[in-house]
Order: C-alpha cells, then sequence, then structure tokens
C-alpha cells in the first residue's frame, strides 16, 4: 500500500515538473471573441485603466515641482520597458523585494513628495497598468538567482502550501489541474504576464494581489494582505514562472 | 493502519470565537469522531442514516456538495461537468459505502497531494481558514452521510 501510495505521488511530482516546464499564458486559455476583445486596443475595457494612470502619470499639481512625465518624458517615453519587464526586482537599497507597484509608490513618495499611495490603491493599480502596458510583448525576464534565489524558494513554498477551510495550494489547480475544466471554466496556468488585468466576471481592472485575494477567497482562506510580505512573495515567483511570456497588459480575462 | 480524525470540538467555544461575525451557510455543529481503518470508514458519522435523495440533490448543487465541479455523475439535468477528479459513474459498485465516506470525508489520507477538499476534517486542521467558516466543516456529518447512501446506489 506504501509502495503504492508513494509511486503515485512520485508520478504527480514528475506530472508537475513537466507542466511547469512549458509556460502557456492565460490567452492560450480565452475563446475567440476575448482574445480579439483584448487584442483591440478600443475595444479592451482595461485601456480605461491605461488612461486613468496616463491621466495620473502626467499630472502637474499647480503647487509642485515634479510629475512623473518629468522625468520619464510624455507617454513615459524615457520608461526602460525591459527593466519593467523584471519586476519584482531585488533592490538592497529599497529594503529587499520591490514589486511594480511598491517602485511606482517609492517615486510618489520620495521623488514627487506626495503622501504614499496605500497598496492596492486604485490610482496605484492605474498607474502600474500604464506603466507595465508601455512594455507590452516585452517578455518577462525576472532575476532567479543571486539575491532572488532564497526569496523564490519562500514565493514557491507559499505557492505550495495547502490554505483555507477547501485546504487547497495554488499548485492543485495551477501546476496538477492545469487545463482541466472546473466545471464550466478550464484551470489555466495562472501565469501573471497579464496583470493588471481587466475581469469581464468582475467588470474591473485586477492587480494580481487582488486577483490572489479572489482566489483565496474562493478556497475559504484568509487572503494575505495587499503589500504583504506573503503577497509580494508570491508575486515574485508566479510572475517568474512566466519568464519569457509576452506582457500583456492589460490582459482580458474571466 | 488506523487513523483517528482528532476529538470531539466544544461548539459553545467555537460559538463564542466566532462571535460578531457575519452569519455563514450553518453554525458550528458539534464535531463527530470517525476512524479510519484500511482506507474506508465503517461507522457512519454520528451514526447518522443517509437519504439518497438528498444526496443527489445535493451533489448536483453549486452551493451543497458542489461535485459537480470536478467529477463527472450521471446527472444529465445539470450542465458542464467537471474534469479535475474521476467521473463517478458506477462507483458505488468499486467501492464500499465505508470507503466512499473516507473518501469524501479526508480524501488526503487516500492521496496525500488530492486536490478534493476533505469535506468533513476536523476544522482545526485548517491552515488560515477565512473568518467566516471558523470551526465549521464543509458539510455536515448528516449531508455526508446523504452523499454517502446517494453513490453507494451508482452500481
Amino acid at each position: 500500500m506504501t509502495r503504492l501510495r508513494l509511486l503515485c505521488l512520485v508520478a504527480l511530482l514528475a506530472a508537475g515538473v513537466a507542466a511547469q516546464a512549458e509556460p502557456v499564458s492565460g490567452y492560450a486559455f480565452l475563446d475567440d471573441s476575448t482574445r480579439a476583445m483584448q487584442d483591440d486596443e478600443f475595444e479592451n475595457p482595461g485601456m480605461v485603466a491605461v488612461d486613468r494612470g496616463s491621466e495620473l502619470f502626467h499630472e502637474h499639481r499647480e503647487d509642485e515641482e515634479y510629475s512623473c512625465s518629468s522625468c520619464h518624458e510624455k507617454g513615459g517615453a524615457k520608461l526602460d520597458t525591459e527593466a519593467i519587464a523584471r519586476y519584482p526586482v531585488f533592490n538592497a537599497n529599497l529594503g529587499g523585494l520591490v514589486t511594480l507597484q511598491a517602485r511606482v509608490n517609492y517615486c510618489w513618495e520620495i521623488h514627487m513628495d506626495r503622501f504614499p499611495l496605500t497598496p492596492g490603491h486604485a490610482n496605484l493599480i492605474a498607474l502600474e497598468t500604464f506603466v507595465r502596458n508601455r512594455a507590452r510583448g516585452v517578455k518577462v525576464n525576472v532575476q532567479t538567482d543571486g539575491d532572488m534565489a532564497p526569496l523564490l524558494a519562500r514565493g514557491e513554498a507559499l505557492y505550495n502550501t495547502r490554505f483555507g477551510q477547501l485546504d487547497l495550494a495554488c499548485r492543485h489547480c495551477h501546476v496538477q489541474h492545469q487545463g482541466q475544466m472546473l466545471r464550466g471554466q478550464r484551470l489555466s496556468q495562472g501565469q501573471a504576464n497579464g496583470f493588471p488585468e481587466y475581469r469581464l466576471g468582475k467588470g474591473r481592472i485586477t492587480s494580481f494581489q487582488q486577483r490572489l485575494s479572489e482566489c483565496f477567497l474562493s478556497f475559504r482562506a484568509e487572503p494575505f494582505e495587499a503589500g504583504s510580505p506573503e503577497a509580494d512573495l508570491l508575486e515574485l515567483y508566479v510572475m517568474s514562472r512566466g519568464n519569457g511570456l509576452p506582457i500583456e497588459t492589460p490582459a482580458v480575462r474571466f | 493502519m488506523p487513523l483517528a480524525g482528532i476529538g470531539l470540538l466544544s461548539g459553545i467555544a467555537l460559538g463564542a470565537a466566532s462571535a460578531g461575525l457575519p452569519a455563514a451557510d450553518h453554525a458550528p455543529e458539534v464535531y463527530c469522531q470517525w476512524q479510519a481503518q484500511d482506507f474506508a470508514i465503517e461507522q457512519p458519522l454520528c451514526g447518522l442514516v443517509g437519504d439518497p435523495a438528498r444526496g443527489r440533490a445535493l451533489a448536483a448543487d453549486g452551493h451543497g456538495g458542489n461535485c459537480l465541479a470536478c467529477h463527472q455523475m450521471p446527472i444529465p439535468e445539470e450542465p458542464f461537468h467537471g474534469t479535475l477528479g474521476p467521473p463517478l459513474h458506477g462507483v458505488g459498485g468499486r467501492y464500499s459505502a465505508a470507503q466512499i465516506r473516507l473518501r469524501i470525508v479526508d480524501e488526503q489520507q487516500v492521496n496525500p497531494m488530492t486536490v478534493m477538499p476533505g469535506f468533513y476534517r476536523d476544522p482545526r486542521l485548517a491552515n488560515r481558514i477565512a473568518s467566516d467558516y471558523w470551526g465549521k466543516t464543509m458539510l455536515t456529518a448528516q449531508q455526508v452521510e446523504d452523499l454517502v447512501a446517494y453513490l453507494a446506489t451508482l452500481q
């Protein structure tokens, strides 16, 4: 009996590893009409958040010296899209792991001398959407070695930890059972290359960490707060799983 | 190899712990002890008797057992059966009621890697459970027995 269980375990692990080798964007799991909606800038409802982010990016308040565009140029022309594709990054000067939202908030507070936005604030998500949209098509390229290695290991451990009343880990749906049907919904790999993304079911732009909360609530677990170390580590690990996938922000998903 | 469900929960203590929180689907009930042996639970939970008709309705109910989320079942009036788990056609012919009972109560005892939730696991084993569900099992003991009774009829 024990040997049989061990064999099952080995087989499942092997299937998991094989499945993880090839990242596939959530785009591949969409029907044609949803893909068309995402691909057309005028149809894509996520572009509203890009426009809102653009407003904030160019907003020059009367009594202030800078807007984002003072340094990054109109439309973010001086933003390095290859650098955007590397987020979350390790930056010892900023305290270690830095998500794109945290980096935008750093500029907001330190360089522009504004009151910092709370993690997950609608304006922060709009700015993140605008900035990441600049890098649309650039391949996700998260650092996986050096200082990042131990953080990735912690993120992966969280990814494989069971949570909530349903006692599920991320890996159960997005590695072990990817491609299968959960009632009428096909399970994707849960890749993060399209975030922040427009969710048709919710009718709003959704950041990675908001989506994470929704997953947690669906298996009746207490979510990790936006900007908490655990949420940041999960964002890091999930984003790194999609290294090589093109940034699709704002993706359209269900 | 006997595997014991852990202990009896105090309904009073749990009631106090969740006071002031939004009401959930069902109030915590006293958790009945169960024992697994040879990958089966011989004794019905709390000594209850299941009803196959109620079990079938519960299996199809998205807010009940929600079995159709993952399993294909002989419930043709409901569309879009899931494919995460094995189809349950004829499951009553492959497994005894006692074996089915353990697989509903706590499938992790059979397959540690499973995606299937334990519908009658000790709620104290849950990690970071949302506050609405403190002290609660996914299904009541009666609901589990209703499902066991229904699945046993699938020959």
